[in-house]
């Protein structure tokens, strides 16, 4: 993919959005509207700790906490900002439960809305034209893509995200995983599952 | 202007297979972070908002633009339409970085402003807005989408106008964003989430067993 050999050392010029996005920040700087250090901070955060991990931890305390769950379904934002998950993207949340009957999954066809503070920034396939395109008239088609063939009796849920509310699902906890702590099942849940392209699966059994 | 734009993607084809990147880094290049952190940190308010920048490129721009480039172009058409800086200017900034590609930004380190852009940033305004509306549909009601082609920025997908769907949700009264962009004087309205059965919007070659639900506001809608 990369054009650059090994051994090779011919500075290339740098990318036209990069020189542009310097200018811009130089300016900005300049003009006192903004600090380094903020910017600094952002950048750290969505590399280091704003990421689906978090909204893996939403859901594996929904799978043990039977009242946590029922406050996350009716109330996403507030029971999400229990855990602290607040910030840019999620200032009004709403979460679907997947079960044997009903599957959801998330898309935005107008733009790439996507809840930030749970799962992170969106993935360079979510915001592509060819899943913004398809998800609304295709889903099946879409999920077989991602591996999951659905069976045309579980009634599919395409949620498009055209507003100011950002969805996340709430994955099926897979069967096996009774005996697992908190910890160990949020380590199970992926971002895929949480848009909903995805099933949650069990580790493979060790006997 | 962003009259049914390229960026209303819903049910067209020709994209192709969904193309997914393995252990996909959070940024590509460090300027996408930068400028993402900017937009996330700079508080100027941009008339008509972002999102009516990015649609209102040239579509064929528009398609060979990656995300952050497209938000690029819309960030400093928004600085520029603010009067927070001039094209000039920038034009100039970006040619001396183009010929000094060892310089890097000058560093601003302002505690009381980065406190103020962190706090901004970490907590986000709420669109709900408690202006006394009543929700003029309930959960259960039959609506039927509006035919509508509004010469400036709106959430009501093409793929979704002129159809019959069910309120599934009521969301609660939030801004409204097509008015925020063309800066018109309408209020806050109702969001619904709308349930529409898949054969509405795609006839007979829709999947078996499907809904679409879409967030729109109340004047989307009218009762069927």
């Amino acid at each position: 993919m990369s054009s650059h050999h090994p051994g090779e050392h011919h500075p290339e010029p740098e990318p036209y959005p990069a020189i542009r996005t310097k200018a811009l920040e130089s300016l900005l700087v300049e003009k006192g509207l903004v600090s380094t250090d903020a910017i600094d901070a952002v950048v750290r955060a969505y590399e280091r700790d704003i990421g689906p991990l978090n909204g893996a931890r939403v859901v594996a305390r929904a799978w043990i906490d039977p009242s946590y769950k029922k406050r996350l379904l009716e109330n996403g934002t507030e029971a999400i900002a229990e855990l602290d998950f607040v910030g840019s993207q999620g200032a009004e949340m709403v979460v679907l439960e997947n079960t044997q009957a009903v599957h959801n999954m998330v898309v935005c066809t107008l733009c790439s809305c996507y809840p930030w503070p749970v799962l992170g920034l969106p993935p360079t396939w979510y915001k592509s034209a060819a899943y913004r395109s398809r998800a609304v008239i295709e889903p099946r088609a879409v999920l077989h893509e991602f591996g999951l063939d659905l069976d045309e009796s579980i009634e599919l849920r395409v949620w498009d995200s055209t507003a100011d509310v950002r969805y996340m699902v709430l994955p099926e906890r897979p069967d096996g995983t009774e005996d697992m702590s908190q910890e160990e099942l949020a380590s199970l849940v992926t971002r895929d599952a949480m848009i909903g392209v995805a099933k949650v699966r069990a580790p493979a059994a060790v006997s | 202007m962003a009259v049914n734009g390229i960026h209303d993607m819903g049910g067209m084809h020709g994209f192709g297979p969904i193309e997914r990147e393995e252990n996909e880094p959070v940024f590509h290049a460090p300027w996408e972070g930068r400028l993402l952190a900017m937009i996330q940190t700079v508080s100027v308010a941009i008339p008509g908002g972002m999102r009516s920048a990015i649609e209102s490129m040239d579509p064929a721009q528009y398609l060979a633009s990656s995300y952050y480039e497209r938000w690029l172009h819309a960030r400093e058409q928004g600085m520029i339409a603010a009067g927070v800086l001039t094209a000039e200017e920038l034009d100039a900034r970006t040619e001396f970085f183009r010929k000094h590609s060892e310089a890097e930004p000058p560093r601003r380190e302002d505690p009381d402003l980065t406190t103020r852009a962190l706090e901004r940033w970490k907590t986000p305004r709420s669109p709900h807005r408690e202006v006394g509306v009543v929700p003029r549909f309930g959960v259960g009601d039959e609506v039927v989408t509006r035919n509508m082609n509004p010469p400036g920025h709106t959430r009501l997908p093409r793929y979704a106008r002129g159809k019959m769907g069910v309120i599934d949700r009521v969301h609660g009264v939030h801004e409204f964003q097509d008015a925020v962009a063309s800066e018109a004087e309408a209020g806050p309205q109702p969001v619904y989430s709308v349930r529409f059965d898949a054969r509405e919007l795609w006839g007979e070659s829709a999947e078996a067993n499907g809904r679409v639900y879409i967030d729109m506001w109340e004047s989307y809608l009218d009762a069927a």
